[in-house]
C-alpha cells in the first residue's frame, strides 16, 4: 500500500509496535507494561480467555483506550493521531451501526464522515453480501446480518488496518466461512488484520497468533507452529499445554 | 469544523427520526394539546393570558431535553460514538449536527405550537409571532444543549429521564409561571437569576406583552449563552479516549 517512504530493500516497519504499554480499566490493571509488534499484511489472531486483554488491547490500537504509559505506534504514527482515522477502521465487539437506520443509510451516513464515494458504498454491500438487504432497517435484519453491516462499515474506504473485535461470535458455520472469506479477499487487496477470538479453532484460520492471558503476551507464533511445538492434536489443547508450560 | 460532517450527521439524526412517526405525532401535537389544555382549564378567566406565553417557552426546552438526553445516550451505550469518535468526525460537527437536526424539529413544533395557541385557543399575543418563534427556538437548543450535558452523566436511559427533576423541574418552579419571579422571595429569585429557562419565560413574555428591542433580546441572549456555556461542557464529555 502507500509505502512511497521505503525503498524496496528496506523491510516496512510493523503495523503496530506496542511498547511497555500500562493500561488501567475500572480500578484494575489490565497492562502492566506489554510489548508487542504486529506485523503488515495477513491476519493475526488475538487470543486468550475473556477478559485477558484482547478489547482493551485493540482499543489501545485504534486510539481509544486511554493509557498511563507506554507508547502504540501504527502504521508509523501515534495511535489514534489525525491521520490515522482515515487508514484504521474499527470494529466493536457489538454491531455499532444505527438500528434505526437502514443499511443503505448507514453505509451512506459513515461514508460521508470519512469521504468514502458511493462506488465504495457498492463494493462493500457486495462484499458482504447485504446488496438484496440494502433498503431494510437493521432492526429487521438477523444478529449475523447486522453483524455484517457494522463490518461493511469498517471496509469502507479500504483502511489499512482494520481491527475487529470478536467478529464472529455467534455466527452460524456458514456466515463464519463467508467472512473469513471476506477477511482473506482484504488481505489479497493489502489491508492489515487484527481479529480477535475467544474461540481457539477461528484462530488456526489465522496467519499469526497472539495469544494472550491475564494481560501478558505468552505466544507470538503461527498456527502451525502452536500445534508442533506443543504436540498437541487440538487448539484448545495447545493452550493449555503453553499455560502449563509458563506456570511450570 | 466541518461543514459536510455536521450536515451529514443532522441527516443521519433527521433520518433516524424520520423511521419513528409515533415519535414526530408525539412531538409535534402533545404541546398543543397540552395548551389546549390549559385554555380549556381557565376559560373566562384572564389566566391563561398570563400563563399562556410561559407555557409556550417550556415545552420546546422540556422535549428536546429529553429527546437529546435519550438519544446521546443510546449512541454512547450502542457503541456508535466509540465508531464515530475513531473515524474523522470532531465533537463540534456531532454536537453541531445534532443541534441543528433537533433545532429543525424545534421550528416546526414552535410553529404548530404558537399558530394553536393564538388561533385556536385565542392567546393575546401584542409582539410579532415570528420572535414566539425565534424564542421557541433558542429554547430548544437550550433544551439540546443541557440533555447533551445530561447524557454525559447517565448510565441508563433510566437515570437520563430522571435528570429531568433534578434538572428540569426546578428551573419550571423558580422560572415565573407559578409565580411572577418579581414576586419570590429574595433568596429564591437570586437563584432564579442563574436558571436559564426563567430568561426563557421573561423572553417570551415580553413578546406577548409587545416589549421592544433590548426587552426581548436581553433575555434571549442570556439563554443563547447558557446554551454555548452548555454546548462546550459537553463537548469536554465527548472525548475520543475514554477509560
Amino acid at each position: 500500500m502507500n509505502q512511497g517512504a521505503h525503498h524496496a530493500q528496506d523491510p516496512p516497519t510493523p503495523a503496530v509496535i506496542v511498547r511497555d504499554l500500562r493500561v488501567r480499566r475500572g480500578g484494575t490493571t489490565v497492562f502492566d507494561g506489554i510489548d508487542l509488534e504486529i506485523a503488515r499484511g495477513g491476519i493475526t489472531g488475538l487470543t486468550g480467555p475473556s477478559g485477558c486483554g484482547k478489547t482493551t488491547l485493540m482499543r489501545a490500537i485504534v486510539g481509544t483506550q486511554r493509557i498511563r504509559s507506554g507508547t502504540v505506534t501504527v502504521l508509523d504514527r501515534e495511535a489514534g493521531s489525525a491521520t490515522l482515522r482515515r487508514r484504521v477502521a474499527y470494529d466493536t465487539q457489538a454491531a455499532s451501526v444505527y438500528t434505526d437506520l437502514t443499511v443503505e443509510q448507514n453505509l451512506r451516513y459513515f461514508a460521508r464522515l470519512i469521504g468514502a464515494s458511493r462506488h465504495d458504498i457498492e463494493r462493500v454491500l457486495d462484499q458482504v453480501n447485504l446488496r438484496d438487504q440494502a433498503g431494510r432497517r437493521v432492526d429487521t435484519l438477523s444478529g449475523g446480518q447486522a453483524g455484517r453491516v457494522s463490518l461493511a462499515v469498517a471496509i469502507l474506504g479500504r483502511p489499512e488496518l482494520i481491527v475487529l473485535d470478536e467478529p464472529t461470535v455467534g455466527l452460524d458455520p456458514l456466515l463464519r466461512e463467508e467472512l473469513w472469506e471476506v477477511f482473506h479477499t482484504l488481505v489479497a487487496e493489502g489491508a492489515t488484520l487484527i481479529v480477535s477470538s475467544h474461540v481457539m479453532d477461528e484462530a488456526l484460520r489465522c496467519d499469526r497468533l497472539l495469544l494472550m492471558r491475564d494481560g501478558r503476551v505468552i505466544a507470538d507464533t503461527t498456527p502451525a507452529r502452536l500445534l508442533s511445538e506443543t504436540g498437541a492434536a487440538d487448539p484448545d489443547r495447545a493452550f493449555l499445554t503453553l499455560i502449563e508450560r509458563k506456570a511450570g | 469544523m466541518n461543514v459536510t460532517r455536521t450536515f451529514a450527521t443532522s441527516g443521519r439524526v433527521l433520518r433516524q427520526l424520520g423511521h419513528d412517526p409515533r415519535s414526530i405525532v408525539l412531538l409535534l401535537v402533545a404541546p398543543s394539546l397540552l395548551v389546549g389544555l390549559f385554555a380549556w382549564l381557565f376559560t373566562d378567566t384572564d389566566v391563561f393570558d398570563g400563563i399562556g406565553p410561559a407555557i409556550l417557552a417550556l415545552f420546546p426546552f422540556v422535549v428536546m431535553f429529553l429527546i437529546t438526553s435519550v438519544t446521546t445516550l443510546r449512541e454512547r451505550r450502542s457503541g456508535t460514538l466509540e465508531r464515530l469518535l475513531s473515524t474523522p468526525i470532531g465533537r463540534f460537527d456531532l454536537i453541531f449536527g445534532y443541534a441543528f437536526a433537533f433545532g429543525l424539529a424545534a421550528v416546526v413544533q414552535a410553529f404548530v405550537t404558537v399558530l394553536f395557541a393564538v388561533y385556536v385557543c385565542g392567546l393575546d399575543v401584542q409582539g410579532p409571532l415570528w420572535q414566539l418563534g425565534v424564542v421557541a427556538v433558542v429554547d430548544a437548543l437550550l433544551g439540546t444543549a443541557l440533555g447533551l450535558l445530561a447524557s454525559a452523566f447517565a448510565r441508563t436511559e433510566f437515570q437520563a429521564v430522571q435528570f429531568m427533576p433534578v434538572l428540569v423541574f426546578p428551573q419550571i418552579i423558580l422560572g415565573g409561571l407559578f409565580m411572577p419571579r418579581d414576586r419570590m422571595p429574595d433568596v429564591l429569585y437570586a437563584i432564579s437569576d442563574w436558571l436559564p429557562l426563567s430568561h426563557a419565560i421573561d423572553a417570551v413574555n415580553a413578546v406577548a406583552a409587545g416589549d421592544e428591542a433590548w426587552e426581548v433580546y436581553r433575555p434571549l441572549l442570556i439563554v443563547a449563552a447558557f446554551t454555548v456555556g452548555a454546548v462546550l461542557l459537553a463537548s469536554l464529555t465527548l472525548r475520543r479516549r475514554t477509560p
